[in-house]
């Protein structure tokens, strides 16, 4: 049995949260990952006090990422600007609850990534 | 004919007698080949024995040197049944050996507004150098497309060719990503007819089909030797002598010149005006017993070989109604090359699940970004064969698949 292939993790890829494009976003971005064909769009609307009122992504790519994705947007929601622009790849990696390989590193923090530029 | 027994043959491959990798299947041959014992010896031999620089030494072991590596020379010219060993030219890959006739073709043959011709079957390598000139020069690009059945759309190659002042058609002999194989003859004809050069890329069928080039014609043609059992770090440029005369050096430095005076430089002769500085002669030397092993087990042989185990893994795969294969159907026209997809499975999930159960195979874009927007699809997963495997393997193959289906039902 493939450890990474949780079933957290598969039924994040299955049934993603905050899939889609939230109307009013104030941030958005999109990154690839060229080596895979991985690619996630970021939807972001940001309250007056700074705060991730809603978020949501589009994309296609791998279990890893997507559910990645899911689990980080679901997480980012409510929280505040500077909680979302200090997270590190150890969190995400906590959040993902699996091991992480160097060759699956760069799939599971594309959420992070795009994330971070659209806040940029 | 012989029959070659791939378990045999696997022996002769260290690689699969160690510990760590006695259960490896190795599925990524399109990638890189594994090494005979024959060739990493001679790597080992040749710096036990005969280390030194080549062209330059006066002593006896730089002499030894020099000859092994023009014997390479010569080896390759008859490999590819060149007219001369004048005719090859060592890079350090195939992406160099393109890069170093993008750079000179470029220079001195094409002009601005003339025609280049390539397709979307070609590998990044056979892509960028061109698209790049083309901008830096103003040349144009026209490329190719392939049709449904993943065979090159000659009707669309036809229509390009006939277009004014097409000067050069850049061409992989076969695919990396669905091992589709052109009708190169054809193309070459069309090309010449026209006036145009024609450089074909044979990376990925050097080690699985048969290359004369002066049967087939064309004026330039690039592969690799870690593609075909050799060393890492030697890539080859054949070209007719006459059109490798005209062209201008590639890179400038030390051994690519005659002499050198302050105003001044005479530069060598084809082909070692084209080899600045210090080649990688023991990969040179090493490569020479890649060639002669292919050639003791013969190609035919290979071909046959692999071409029955490619067959008998589509037919495998077919028999699983979620995977679509990415290759032509008439197997006669593609090499030993298989990509899939399926549907709702990234192929980088489909590469970590065989991984977990010693599978190598490749997932992505196979750089072939181009091919892989045409078909709609991010990425495939890629098998591709070589001699050492076996029908064992198809079958390990098949309990992955089986197993990822498994994960991906919860």
């Amino acid at each position: 049995m493939s450890d990474i292939y949780s079933e957290i993790i598969l039924d994040h890829y299955k049934h993603p949260h905050n899939r889609g494009k939230i109307k009013h976003a104030t941030h958005k971005a999109q990154e690839d990952n060229p080596l895979c064909g991985d690619n996630i769009k970021i939807y972001i609307k940001l309250s007056d006090k700074k705060i991730i009122e809603d978020i949501s992504f589009e994309g296609e790519g791998c279990a890893i990422s997507q559910a990645s994705a899911s689990m980080l947007t679901e997480f980012l929601k409510g929280k505040p600007l500077e909680q979302a622009k200090a997270i590190t790849p150890e969190q995400i990696y906590d959040l993902l609850k699996i091991e992480i390989s160097p060759a699956r590193a760069k799939c599971a923090l594309l959420s992070l990534k795009t994330i971070k530029s659209a806040l940029a | 004919m012989p029959i070659l027994d791939p378990k045999k043959i696997k022996e002769l491959f260290p690689i699969f007698s160690k510990e760590e990798n006695k259960n490896l299947v190795y599925l990524d041959n399109a990638s890189t080949t594994q090494r005979p014992k024959v060739v990493i010896d001679a790597l080992k031999n040749f710096y036990e024995t005969y280390n030194s620089n080549i062209h330059r030494g006066i002593y006896d072991l730089s002499e030894k040197a020099t000859k092994m590596y023009e014997d390479t020379r010569e080896y390759t010219a008859k490999f590819i049944n060149a007219k001369s060993s004048e005719e090859i030219i060592f890079t350090k890959n195939t992406t160099e050996s393109i890069n170093l006739l993008a750079y000179t073709l470029s220079d001195d043959m094409l002009q601005k507004g003339d025609r280049i011709i390539t397709t979307s079957l070609e590998h990044h390598a056979n892509f960028v150098p061109w698209q790049t000139m083309a901008k830096k020069k103003g040349f144009i690009l026209s490329v190719v497309p392939v049709k449904d059945d993943y065979t090159l759309d000659m009707d669309k190659f036809e229509e390009l060719i006939k277009e004014q002042n097409v000067k050069l058609v850049c061409i992989s002999a076969m695919s990396n990503v669905t091992g589709t194989i052109p009708d190169i003859k054809t193309i070459i004809k069309r090309a010449h007819e026209v006036g145009a050069l024609v450089m074909v890329d044979g990376a990925q069928s050097i080690a699985h089909e048969h290359t004369d080039v002066q049967e087939m014609d064309c004026d330039f043609f690039v592969f690799s030797s870690h593609k075909m059992f050799g060393p890492f770090g030697v890539g080859i440029v054949y070209g007719k002598k006459e059109l490798l005369d005209k062209l201008p050096p590639f890179l400038y430095g030390g051994d690519m010149i005659k002499s050198v005076k302050e105003t001044c430089t005479l530069f060598n002769d084809t082909p070692w005006k084209f080899e600045a500085g210090t080649p990688s002669v023991a990969d040179v030397v090493a490569f020479k017993k890649a060639m002669e092993f292919i050639e003791e087990l013969g190609i035919e042989n290979i071909k046959n070989c692999e071409m029955n185990l490619a067959k008998k893994a589509v037919e495998m795969l077919e028999t699983h109604k979620q995977v679509k294969i990415i290759k032509p159907k008439n197997l006669d026209e593609s090499g030993p090359v298989i990509s899939f997809v399926i549907e709702d499975i990234h192929p980088h999930d489909i590469a970590e699940v065989f991984n977990k159960e010693n599978i190598a195979i490749r997932a992505g874009h196979h750089c072939n970004q181009p091919l892989m927007s045409h078909l709609g699809i991010p990425a495939t997963a890629r098998l591709s064969f070589s001699i050492y495997n076996t029908e064992e393997d198809i079958e390990r193959v098949e309990l992955a698949l089986k197993k990822l289906f498994e994960i991906f039902a919860k």
